[in-house]
């Protein structure tokens, strides 16, 4: 091994092991998703559809995010709640999360 | 009895047709009757790396719309016995091939070969889609590389949901994954998936590795299967997947670097 390589090995080591772990996530949950199609668009209707039961809510003040990890992934519904009697603004987060 | 195998990836550029030629090449070589059919309509190049490209008159479009019959449309390879290619057009879309005509097609050439090789376009689309639908058996051929890996999962994907076999609920395609490209210098510097990784994430039966080589190249310039040059360790690496299909135990080559002396060192020799 010659003194370019030495240097060159240290600085790139990583890269393939980035690679397969990437792969190895995204690759997961695409399995999963494979024969249906995304879900996520029909659960924020439905729950918009359940949380305008109780509430008055702007549909398009919802937000759905998906963070897909190795472990653990999280889904995270924040939906911003009208101002209450006061006038007063405010924002309430609903949280959940979901193994797998 | 003969079987349909269709070489396919989902990525462009990773070997399909190098491949298609090359297996296809190395299977009549063994002494089994077999036709490679170029299913990239509109993108036709297997004629070109199997350097019969000028001998192209009727190709599997006019097969299907009547213009020819099969035999007029097959082309007889000069250097090797058993050895036949049926040309996809140039000027036509992907749109003229229909299920029912390469339904046909497949099954006359059923009757008449061993081995029927599928060299399918790239993409998912309906081109790909119709290249495997028949397929008994599917070669993936993948590069050690992110977005090679996760189309190659994709099509795997498409092979189990949406072939005949699938829909006829029989046995499933049985499927062969073909690495192509690979570059064990790399793969030992860890820039590089290994074999491991990708079958292990694929997880499918591993047929060949297929180094990176220069005779790759100088093959398809002078329009020559790669199994034919001898000297060439991918040329090699295709005749032991060759062997391997056909049932014999062969362990894998070129998984190692090749020690090379100073002299290669200095004037990179041809691989």
């Amino acid at each position: 091994m010659s003194l370019m390589d030495f240097f060159r090995a240290k600085r790139s080591k990583a890269s393939a092991s980035t690679a397969r772990d990437r792969l190895q996530i995204v690759l997961a949950h695409e399995r999963i998703s494979r024969d249906g199609d995304d879900f996520l668009p029909r659960l924020q209707k439905e729950l918009m559809e359940v949380i305008a039961r109780y509430v008055a809510v702007d549909q398009n003040k919802a937000m759905v995010k998906l963070d897909r990890g190795d472990d653990v992934s999280t889904l995270e519904i924040e939906i911003e709640l009208p101002s209450t009697a006061t006038g007063e603004r405010r924002g309430e987060r609903m949280q959940a999360a979901s193994n797998g | 009895m003969s079987e349909v195998i269709v070489v396919t990836s989902g990525k462009g550029g990773v070997g399909k047709t190098t491949s298609s030629a090359a297996f296809a090449t190395g299977l009549a070589m063994r002494g089994y009757k077999t036709v490679v059919v170029d299913f990239d309509v509109g993108l036709r190049n297997l004629d070109l790396i199997m350097g019969c490209e000028r001998r192209v008159v009727f190709d599997i479009i006019n097969v299907i719309q009547g213009d020819a019959n099969l035999k007029q449309a097959l082309i007889k390879d000069k250097r090797v016995d058993n050895l036949w290619i049926l040309p996809a057009s140039q000027t036509r879309d992907k749109d003229a091939l229909t299920k029912e005509g390469v339904e046909k097609i497949l099954n006359e050439l059923r009757e008449t070969h061993d081995y029927i090789v599928c060299d399918s376009p790239a993409g998912i689309e309906r081109g790909a889609q119709l290249a495997l639908y028949f397929a008994d058996q599917a070669i993936v051929v993948t590069n050690p590389e992110v977005s090679s890996v996760r189309d190659s999962d994709r099509i795997l994907g498409v092979l189990a949901s949406r072939s005949q076999r699938a829909e006829q609920e029989r046995e499933p395609v049985k499927e062969h994954l073909m690495l192509t490209r690979y570059d064990s210098s790399r793969v030992d510097r860890g820039e590089m998936l290994n074999v491991t990784d990708v079958q292990e994430i694929l997880a499918i039966p591993l047929l060949g590795i297929i180094p990176e080589s220069q005779s790759v190249l100088q093959a398809s310039n002078q329009g020559v299967p790669v199994i034919l040059e001898e000297g060439s360790a991918a040329g090699r690496a295709y005749a032991d997947a060759v062997s391997r299909f056909l049932g014999e135990d062969i362990p894998h080559r070129f998984l190692t670097p090749e020690k090379k002396g100073l002299f290669s060192r200095l004037f990179r020799g041809a691989a």
